[in-house]
């Protein structure tokens, strides 16, 4: 009796949750980290050479990225493309792959209704990813012709994305090299983007420069 | 010891039952209090639709229906969370945890509370946006001409180390709130 309770009072706490939040792949991929980024990191320093730039942040808003962002005194603008897509097509993980003329316009005028050469900057993040195939070309070309020559364009691209759905995750700006990314829950991939496809999608664009990451995050500065 | 072990086989008095009490963890933070932050303010009820202009001397909050023009400016408006305003807002502090399609000029502070929806362009001198709230349209930080200090640059990782932990640290356990003061982090102001 007396030793059935030492060992109820010795006996190791069950680590069970633990482990397995460690060991299930889909639970670890829950967990938030700091990234250092390159292309966030060459994104700085091209705010920090404009004066009274226009930035399009097309993620959701964040109180660190508007403080991040304006703090270099400029005019930030908040897309939130994504939730503009889920209003004008309707349910997130059904995307449709085929669009209407009058939808894809209905998403420009509501996201990226600038005039021409408007912006300075844009933060585009993984949005192109979550995008329908129809959509991602129509919203590149929009961006080319309202961003200004010269203006930086930061993009993220899912590098795996064998697993559906894909983690749909949170940017924010920790410091000017760095990200913290935060999952908050998973969205269905549009598309899967390889360096060539990427490099097709931003013709029109001046130059894009590819960062090679550790994680399964690509970045991509694109210069107007 | 017999004796205690009597005492302990009594009936005991009755008491009124106590409510369990809530398991403190699954209780959601309640980010938005009526009663505290506005208390004394001018009030227009969920249930009153006001079409027009509004001008007010005093603290005004809206839990109803509005579309029009809303002016106070020295004081803060506060939207709650039933408020449905289609109106231009001018004042001092301007407080949304309903719902507003228009444009805000504030001139001290913006707080855009969690499940707040906002589509508007925005100018103030500083701004509060919890995790969770829609936000669609532009930001336009208003800075004071005098009287400021220069400010350093944003930092880079290594020199930012500390803030980035509690910053992750507090992504971690919760809805992030902070304020923005504007001057502190302009690099080219001087």
């Amino acid at each position: 009796m007396v030793w059935e309770r030492l060992k109820r009072w010795v006996r190791p706490r069950e680590p069970a949750l633990e482990a397995g939040h460690r060991e299930n792949p889909e639970r670890a991929s829950l967990e938030s980290w700091d990234r250092h980024s390159h292309g966030l990191e060459e994104f700085s320093r091209s705010l920090a050479e404009g004066e009274g730039l226009r930035i399009l942040d097309c993620g959701e808003v964040l109180q660190a990225n508007v403080s991040f962002l304006t703090s270099y005194g400029h005019k930030l603008y908040s897309g939130a493309l994504l939730s503009v897509l889920d209003s004008v097509c309707g349910a997130t993980d059904a995307n449709p792959t085929e669009l209407t003329e009058d939808q894809i316009q209905r998403f420009l005028d509501a996201t990226l209704n600038f005039p021409d050469g408007h912006l300075g900057a844009a933060l585009l993040w993984d949005t192109l990813t979550f995008l329908p195939g129809a959509l991602a070309e129509p919203v590149v070309e929009r961006l080319a012709q309202v961003m200004r020559p010269g203006a930086c364009l930061l993009a993220l691209f899912h590098a795996d994305l064998r697993k559906e759905p894909a983690p749909l995750y949170s940017y924010r700006i920790v410091a000017a090299d760095t990200l913290h990314v935060t999952p908050k829950g998973w969205r269905k991939p549009a598309q899967v983007f390889n360096n060539r496809a990427i490099e097709k999608l931003f013709r029109r664009f001046h130059s894009v420069k590819f960062f090679l990451a550790r994680d399964h995050l690509r970045e991509v500065i694109v210069r107007r | 010891m017999w004796k205690r072990r009597e005492e302990e086989n009594l009936p005991k008095p009755e008491t009124p039952p106590r409510p369990p009490e809530p398991a403190r963890e699954g209780i959601p933070i309640q980010t938005y209090s009526a009663r505290t932050a506005d208390a004394g303010a001018a009030r227009i009820g969920k249930s009153v639709v006001v079409k027009g202009q509004i001008f007010s001397r005093e603290d005004l909050y809206v839990d109803g229906e509005m579309e029009g023009t809303l002016e106070l400016p020295e004081h803060r408006v506060t939207i709650g969370p039933n408020g449905k305003l289609r109106a231009s807002i001018k004042a001092r502090e301007v407080v949304i945890a309903g719902n507003v399609q228009g444009n805000i000029e504030a001139s001290d502070k913006i707080d855009i509370r969690k499940d707040a929806r906002l589509v508007g362009d925005i100018r103030t001198a500083r701004i509060v946006i919890e995790d969770g709230a829609y936000f669609k349209g532009s930001i336009d930080i208003q800075r004071p001409e005098t009287g400021r200090a220069p400010a350093p640059k944003p930092q880079t990782a290594a020199a930012a180390a500390a803030p980035a932990a509690a910053q992750a640290a507090s992504a971690a356990s919760g809805p992030q709130q902070q304020t923005l003061t504007p001057n502190a982090a302009d690099p080219k102001r001087p």
